[in-house]
């Protein structure tokens, strides 16, 4: 096999690894050139991938996220991997409602249970409280010499929310493997079963001075779900298609495009999430004649798609740069821009800093709104006070550090900061809330440790220490 | 502006930009493009942790891929 390495002055000394390393250019996903069956001679590794996630947003959610990734070759560039994940989440949410002059308090739909916030603070539910475990599993098959197919699956549970998922990914090499075509479909069948009952839309929330008629039971089966079982709830359905180009652009460059398009169908509410209702009087008080707080509605059906572009470069130090924007938009009127930045420098002796900037921009649903007036309720089709479907920016600034050994494993450590703010609707801010800020503005932090290697180090490392003992 | 019209605009940009500058890339000199650093998605889990926070507190989803799970996130 013949090598045509550019006399580039800098990369000469690098010519050794090179030829060493080309066993391993072999084998990446964008070379899939025929080679020898090397399950036949020995069994593959587990490649394994951990990592501790811990997200914490000032006085609200908490996060601690545990990972756990095994992946092995179990033919020729055939592969299986499992994915094990861990959630625990405690804190405080935005509710919706907007703050007042006044102490509020805030009870579950089925009455059993209630949370106040004091006057002047954005109303945060902070009974907020769960733990979600989610198993996934993948196998990637070659099906021709330029055919690979990966087939997915994915299940997730928490106390009132499971997920049930299947994916398929096709992607084809054309043009001596300098192009691949992608094709992707997924299919998720999920259900909600909201702790403390499931509330209609626009009904009003009790409060203690109006507490209203305790629920019927089987109330939840009206519109025939199953609620009985493991697998039980309020149905929410979401398919997803994509087709991409992934191209090499030279020796150092690579570059995709992605067209995606996704329909989620069901129940897309969110059932903690309400609205403040006003006196119509001009004053933004909330109204005294009735419970000024309704259920959120949305929409039983959304059709989101979005582009997505991404390019990952080497420079001639060795350092990379990753970056990539998406833009998006879907039915509800929501669109977005996403532009995320990583510059992985490598500082020598197998050490890298990757410094990371996101930016996102959002523009609000169309049924977007902070408060409603007294009757509102009565002749809008929809409406959401929650923060997500409003108009705001996220920023993300982080620092990743990581360190890769000979052997191919690798730890790494990284801190982002990240600051969501959000504007006040001025035809929402009525009265004495002009002066407020209706937007629950949020920063939050992301501590993530990681560590990367396979079964085959592990036991050299094993073999070694017992030796020496 | 029609979506179909935004999405072949951008495609024909990309494609346009990129035929540019296309070099036949041999397989033996794809040593750098094989790096674990030069993958589009260079570590899996940080990919993942990153989606699963953003997708809880905004209202765009995916672009990279398909599939992945669901979640009840507030």
């Amino acid at each position: 096999m013949s090598k045509n390495i550019p006399p580039n002055t800098h990369r000469h000394k690098n010519v050794k690894r090179i030829r060493e390393s080309l066993a391993l250019a072999t084998c990446s996903l964008l070379v899939t050139s025929p080679q020898p069956s090397m399950a036949e001679e020995y069994q593959a590794p587990w490649e394994i991938d951990s990592s501790l996630l811990i997200y914490s947003e000032r006085d609200r959610v908490s996060a601690f996220k545990p990972v756990l990734a095994l992946r092995k070759e179990i033919g020729d560039d055939e592969f299986i991997g499992f994915r094990f994940v861990a959630d625990v989440l405690t804190g405080a949410s935005p509710n919706g409602a907007v703050p007042t002059d006044t102490a509020q308090t805030f009870t579950s739909p089925s009455g059993e249970s209630s949370y106040t916030t004091p006057a002047n603070e954005i109303p945060l539910d902070d009974s907020f409280e769960d733990f979600r475990l989610a198993i996934s599993a993948d196998w990637e098959k070659p099906l021709t010499d330029t055919l690979k197919g990966v087939f997915g699956f994915n299940f997730s549970i928490e106390t009132d929310y499971t997920s049930i998922g299947l994916s398929s990914t096709f992607s084809k090499d054309l043009n001596q493997k300098q192009t691949t075509l992608t094709m992707g479909a997924s299919v998720n069948f999920d259900k909600v079963n909201p702790q403390g009952g499931k509330p209609e839309g626009f009904t009003t929330m009790p409060t203690p001075l109006f507490p209203g008629p305790p629920p019927p039971p089987g109330e939840d089966d009206e519109d025939g779900d199953d609620d009985d079982g493991f697998f039980k709830g309020e149905s929410k359905n979401v398919g997803e298609l994509l087709i991409g180009v992934t191209q090499i652009i030279n020796r150092f460059t690579l570059t995709q495009v992605n067209y995606s398009i996704g329909n989620s169908s069901g129940y897309l509410n969110d059932p903690y999430k309400i609205l403040s209702v006003l006196e119509n009087d001009g004053s933004g008080d909330l109204r005294t004649g009735d419970s000024p707080y309704v259920y959120e509605k949305r929409p039983s059906n959304r059709t989101y798609q979005s582009i997505f572009w991404k390019g990952v470069h080497q420079l001639a130090n060795e350092d990379v740069i990753n970056i990539s924007y998406r833009y998006f938009w879907d039915d509800w009127d929501i669109t977005s821009h996403t532009v995320d930045l990583r510059y992985r420098w490598e500082i020598g002796g197998g050490h890298y800093l990757q410094p990371h900037v996101r930016y996102y921009q959002q523009n609000a649903a169309s049924f977007y709104r902070q408060t409603l007036i007294d009757g509102e309720e009565l002749t809008l089709d929809y409406a959401s006070a929650d923060y997500r479907l409003g108009n705001f920016t996220t920023q993300t600034l982080g620092l990743k550090y990581g360190i890769y050994f000979d052997n191919g494993a690798e730890i790494n450590f990284r801190v982002e900061t990240m600051r969501q703010r959000g504007e006040t609707e001025s035809s929402d801010a009525i009265g004495k809330l002009q002066n407020v800020n209706l937007y629950p503005d949020m920063d939050a932090s992301i501590i993530q440790a990681g560590i990367s290697l396979d079964t085959d180090i592990i036991s050299k490392f094993l073999n070694k220490a017992f030796r020496n003992n | 502006m029609n979506i179909s019209l935004r999405f072949c605009i951008f495609f024909i940009v990309f494609y346009g930009l990129a035929a540019c500058s296309l070099e036949p890339v041999e397989p033996w000199d794809r040593d750098i493009l094989a790096q674990k650093k030069m993958q589009l998605i260079p570590d899996t889990l940080e990919n993942y942790a990153d989606e699963h926070i953003y997708f809880s507190k905004e209202a765009s989803v995916g672009g990279q891929g398909v599939g992945g799970g669901g979640c009840g996130c507030n």
